[in-house]
């Protein structure tokens, strides 16, 4: 029933890949999101979905620096770019989120609610940052080498399960990398309304190294992911990445309330774009195959069910 | 029928003959390192034999619960401790919404072999929030099983089948004052039935009298030893032959159970008896399932009656708390109340 071998997917990144192919991986992912916010302003798509527009570059940096072998991934509710960058799946995530049996959980699960292989997520704040420390404990009980990436965001930290699994974690020493997108809103609550210190201090408290990055920069976040995730698996013990992107999308569908002059200023940044002009010529020749492809998938997704 | 002499000792050999069973199974829990061995010793013993396998943790129940559905998630078979039935809802997050969640949301692709034992009850004075019986608010939960031992049974044993022989999340409710209880492998004038099939697996007992019963009580966990104690005095003062039905499969409700104990004879009355208060509760699932048998198969109208605590916070003082929590005169009452 599943869909594994539709074709339909985008090429993953590994820490050796060129920087088009890491485009071609983030600008999927955008090109995903844009299909699915179009689909739900025609009544296509019911439910709701949270989409990572302008955050894609992180999602591709961290989960090239892992080891998609034995690596393991807890993703939250925003998670399609987490879940693209870790297996490229367009069309059984698509399918997924249409309520289609060949989805990646049979429609079962929909957007918040994914897996496959070694990727988890859960659409519940915090929760699964608990379930990815229990991970990390199983793969280092089992002596795998493997290291979890669990997501999380700055609105996540008003959680207090966030603590216990960071203490847990550090306590334990377990192989694990917090990687916290601070996109500098929680739903439609700025960060300074809603957290007080600092997300690198609150990691430190907890005797958990941390590095923050632009997440606009696809090879400084590539390089501390890698920095990361290096030691995590070599000491066996936490650490954290911080990687900043403002989410240049609404939290869900049509529910922005920023500034709109805020947004124009923070689109005219747009770091796909400048990861684009960095692609050079290259890069039309592979925005042709991302809308190929994504049509291809919707054409699918719109057909009957095998 | 193990050889141990109490709930408590049949329940510690359990969880001995899990970890030396399989290397799977993970002990986790707030002061279950000996030499304390867990707040009420149930975990005694047993770091000191699998040291790497018996886990102390912080005070953090939804940090354990979901440290140990990661585990279980990826192929282990833990077993949490919650030092109090009080302090569930600190981790009900992760049992709603998470643990019991898993298997269904991700289309059947994975397992949560996860156990969640906790002591719960009141009696020994502990006061408001160390003396509840929440389990009630975790029934119905799809995906979660929730399973409580009694002396009549063995506690070791539905521990053992809890870890091994279900695939998704067990909570497995213990009582305090149970602990102390005898095992008692049979019950002199009566004969006990054992139902268990697929669809409800963890057993429920079923005293018969050498009679016709007169009536049925249904009771679970704590109040085992208080219902036994009705039937007798019921027995010797009234002349009353009342069948006891003791479930340890609190949900999913072991319909199947009942079928059977209501196969060839009806009882004229049935008291369901739960140390919780009764309203919302375990009792009226009871009776709702026993009244669609009985109507499904037009028999004989039945009299229901529920015993349970009294809708307040269990008070500190322990002469006020025996006037709240249900006693053997209250399920005198209700039994009497329907002849």
């Amino acid at each position: 029933m599943l869909a594994a071998n539709s074709g339909i997917r985008l090429a993953v990144t590994d820490r050796g890949s060129s920087l088009a192919d890491h485009y071609r991986l983030a600008a999927g992912i955008r090109a995903f999101e844009g299909m699915l916010l179009d689909q739900f302003a025609l009544g296509r798509i019911g439910g709701t979905t949270h989409t990572c527009i302008g955050q894609e570059i992180t999602a591709v940096a961290v989960t090239a620096a892992l080891d998609r072998e034995r690596d393991c991934v807890f993703s939250n509710h925003r998670g399609h770019g987490h879940f693209l960058a870790y297996c490229g799946e367009v069309f059984p995530l698509l399918a997924e989120i249409f309520g289609r049996p060949d989805g990646v959980c049979g429609g079962r699960g929909g957007s918040q609610h994914l897996h496959w292989r070694n990727f988890y997520s859960n659409g519940v704040q915090g929760g699964s940052v608990g379930n990815a420390v229990g991970v990390a404990l199983a793969e280092k009980t089992k002596c795998s080498g493997a290291v979890t990436c669990a997501w999380l965001g700055d609105g996540t930290f008003g959680e207090g399960l966030v603590y216990e699994a960071m203490n847990i974690a550090s306590l334990w020493r377990l192989p694990i990398v917090f990687t916290i997108e601070a996109n500098g809103i929680a739903q439609t609550t700025p960060t300074e309304m809603q957290l007080a210190g600092s997300l690198a201090a609150r990691c430190r408290a907890f005797d958990i190294p941390v590095e923050e990055v632009s997440g606009t920069d696809l090879a400084q976040t590539l390089a501390a992911a890698t920095r990361a995730i290096d030691a995590a698996r070599a000491e066996l013990r936490p650490r954290a990445l911080i990687s900043h992107a403002i989410r240049l999308g609404p939290h869900s569908k049509g529910d922005d309330t920023r500034d709109p002059a805020f947004l124009q200023a923070a689109w005219s940044h747009d770091p796909l774009a400048a990861l684009r002009r960095e692609v050079g010529a290259a890069a039309d020749a592979i925005d042709r195959e991302i809308t190929a492809l994504m049509h291809d998938a919707l054409a699918r997704a719109d057909g009957a069910v095998p | 029928m193990s050889q141990d002499t109490t709930v408590l000792a049949s329940l510690n050999a359990g969880l001995r003959a899990a970890l030396a069973a399989d290397e799977r199974v993970i002990i986790l829990g707030e002061d279950v390192l000996d030499p304390y061995g867990g707040a009420f010793k149930v975990t005694h013993g047993l770091s000191a034999q699998f040291s790497d396998r018996v886990l102390t943790t912080p005070i953090s129940e939804a940090g354990i619960v979901a440290v140990a559905t990661g585990l279980a998630l990826r192929g282990f078979r833990p077993v949490v401790e919650i030092m109090f039935g009080d302090f569930l809802f600190l981790a009900g997050d992760q049992i709603v919404n998470h643990a019991a969640k898993y298997r269904a949301m991700f289309n059947d692709q994975v397992r949560v072999p996860l156990v969640i034992r906790t002591p719960s009850g009141g009696r020994r004075g502990y006061g408001p929030t160390h003396s509840q019986s929440l389990e009630k608010h975790f029934l119905g939960v799809p995906g979660l099983w929730v399973v409580a031992p009694n002396s009549l049974g063995d506690p070791g044993e539905l521990l053992r089948q809890a870890i091994f022989a279900v695939e998704d999340p067990v909570l497995f409710v213990e009582n305090k004052i149970g602990y102390g209880e005898p095992l008692r492998a049979a019950i002199p004038g009566y004969d006990i039935v054992r139902l268990a099939d697929g669809s409800a697996p963890f057993p429920t007992l079923w005293l018969q009298p050498q009679a016709p019963a007169d009536g049925l009580l249904v009771c679970y966990g704590g109040m085992t030893s208080f219902a036994l104690e009705a039937v007798m005095r019921l027995r010797e003062r009234e002349q009353l032959h009342v069948g006891l039905v003791v479930v340890s499969q609190l949900a999913p409700t072991p319909g199947s159970h009942f079928e059977a104990v209501l196969r060839d004879n009806v009882p004229a009355a049935v008291v369901t008896v739960e140390e919780a208060p009764a309203e919302g509760g375990w009792g009226a699932e009871i009776i709702a399932t026993i009244e669609q048998i009985r109507d499904s198969r037009d028999l004989v109208p039945i009299r229901y009656r529920r015993v349970g605590a009294n809708r307040t916070a269990i008070p500190s003082a322990r002469s006020l708390e025996d006037g709240v929590l249900p006693q053997v005169d209250d399920i005198l009452a209700a039994v009497l109340d329907c002849f």
